[in-house]
């Protein structure tokens, strides 16, 4: 393994290794995340009956927000153990340990969506088992872009004053297109008719997305995070 | 831009927004939409003005952010807030046109969503820099960058939404007499937006200057 590798997954082990120690972030970003799906669902299903077509928009919503909760504590704790400067100080490539924080962001997010998925699949009547591999080829994509743009800002944002209002107010309209091609994508599967090409093209914007950001984000952490 | 060719170009700028409104007025009307068209000649300058600005800063964003320069990051911050004030001007002349040209205040039509963003982006940069405390001038260099690397992405993904459900759309055609009023204008606004950019700058550079002189006054 290259060095560049190896700094990512040990940062990536570092975290995951404190969350399964506290499961501090894990629990409350799902609870959250399910709360927000319960609140949606007393307010679009009625007599039993969701509103059309609102399924693909309620999971994007509750994954933007929960993801929004966990980038926040994710450099949160790092400022809080003061173990940010550590991290920068370790002689080790700057992007390699904002691609180890983005995959440990990564996991937590993808142990969130298992639940739910499943949940607005029962909530709303939505068919989640009709495309399986495409739904969870948006669900990467779109995640990996959100939390591409997210872990940076989140980095950027650990010294700022009043970083919890701003982190929000960044990310959303930057990832506009992320919840536009998600959601879009998503919702052609979710339909009586599944639109096939229309969820490809979306799912490979999103991709061509990923690809855009990653690089951009690899780019200027160093410049960003250096004092 | 030197501090001898401000005050006629200042003049010139006074001047030929002036005339403008003369030169909208003896344009002819447009067939279908007739006096409702003119806000046209407004609104289109505001909105090249406005993009103008969002490319000044992303630019002087990316130079400041690799390599350091003070000066870039006065001009990103100048632009930034230009940006953001003809962006309002766009977006509230847009839906007075576009309730008498399609019967509605807003549609979510590409031109719209991907401006409506651009604004919303500025005035991220806006509110990072005002609240973001010590070292938010890097912060908003990284999201000058990336607010204009979303561009492109807004523009397609609306573009795609919505040739699933057609919308109707403003051709625009200009008429040889409009043409001219339309350049007069184009060319007053950018005017405007060169000397309210250079003026903004003054402004960080003398308080950069000051902050300095209170720095050596304190040691």
């Amino acid at each position: 393994m290259t060095d560049f590798a190896r700094v990512a997954w040990l940062v990536m082990r570092k975290d995951l290794t404190i969350e399964i120690r506290s499961r501090e972030i894990l629990y409350t970003t799902l609870f959250f995340a399910v709360s927000c799906v319960l609140v949606f669902a007393f307010s679009f299903v009625k007599d039993g009956r969701p509103v059309d077509d609102v399924a693909a928009g309620i999971l994007w919503i509750a994954i933007a927000f929960a993801g929004t909760l966990a980038l926040g504590r994710a450099f949160e704790r790092e400022r809080h153990g003061e173990t940010l400067r550590a991290l920068m100080m370790a002689p080790a490539d700057r992007p390699a340990i904002y691609l180890g924080k983005l995959l440990g962001v990564l996991v937590l997010l993808g142990a969130v969506e298992l639940v739910i998925v499943p949940l607005v699949g029962l909530l709303f009547q939505a068919p989640i088992l009709a495309r399986p591999l495409l739904l969870g080829g948006l669900l990467l994509s779109g995640t990996l872009g959100f939390a591409a743009v997210g872990t940076l800002f989140a980095a950027m944002l650990v010294r700022a004053r009043s970083r919890d209002v701003l982190l929000p107010v960044l990310l959303y309209p930057i990832t506009v297109p992320v919840i536009i091609a998600g959601v879009r994508g998503t919702a052609a599967i979710f339909q009586a008719e599944i639109d096939e090409p229309m969820a490809r093209a979306w799912l490979s914007m999103l991709v061509f997305f990923d690809a855009v950001f990653l690089t951009l984000a690899l780019w200027t952490f160093e410049p960003v995070m250096t004092e | 831009m030197s501090r001898r060719l401000f005050p006629p170009l200042l003049l010139l700028g006074l001047a030929m927004f002036a005339a403008a409104p003369v030169l909208v007025a003896w344009a002819p009307y447009e067939a279908t939409m007739g006096l409702v068209q003119k806000i046209f000649y407004f609104h289109v300058p505001a909105a090249m003005a406005m993009l103008v600005s969002a490319f000044v800063c992303g630019i002087a964003s990316a130079i400041f952010l690799f390599s350091r320069r003070p000066r870039a990051d006065r001009f990103a911050v100048a632009a930034a807030e230009l940006a953001a004030l003809f962006g309002l001007v766009v977006l509230v002349t847009g839906p007075l046109w576009a309730r008498k040209s399609w019967g509605v205040w807003w549609q979510w039509d590409v031109r719209l969503t991907s401006s409506l963003v651009l604004w919303m982006v500025f005035l991220a940069y806006l509110l990072l820099r005002r609240y973001g405390g010590p070292g938010s001038d890097k912060l908003s260099a990284g999201l000058a960058l990336f607010g204009m690397a979303n561009v492109p992405f807004v523009y397609w993904s609306v573009n795609v939404w919505r040739t699933v459900h057609p919308t109707t759309n403003v051709v625009m055609t200009l008429g040889p007499g409009m043409r001219g009023a339309f350049w007069w204008c184009a060319a007053a606004f950018m005017l405007l937006y060169g000397l309210m950019l250079h003026l903004r700058v003054r402004l960080e550079d003398q308080q950069a200057r000051l902050e300095e002189l209170y720095l050596a006054v304190e040691e």
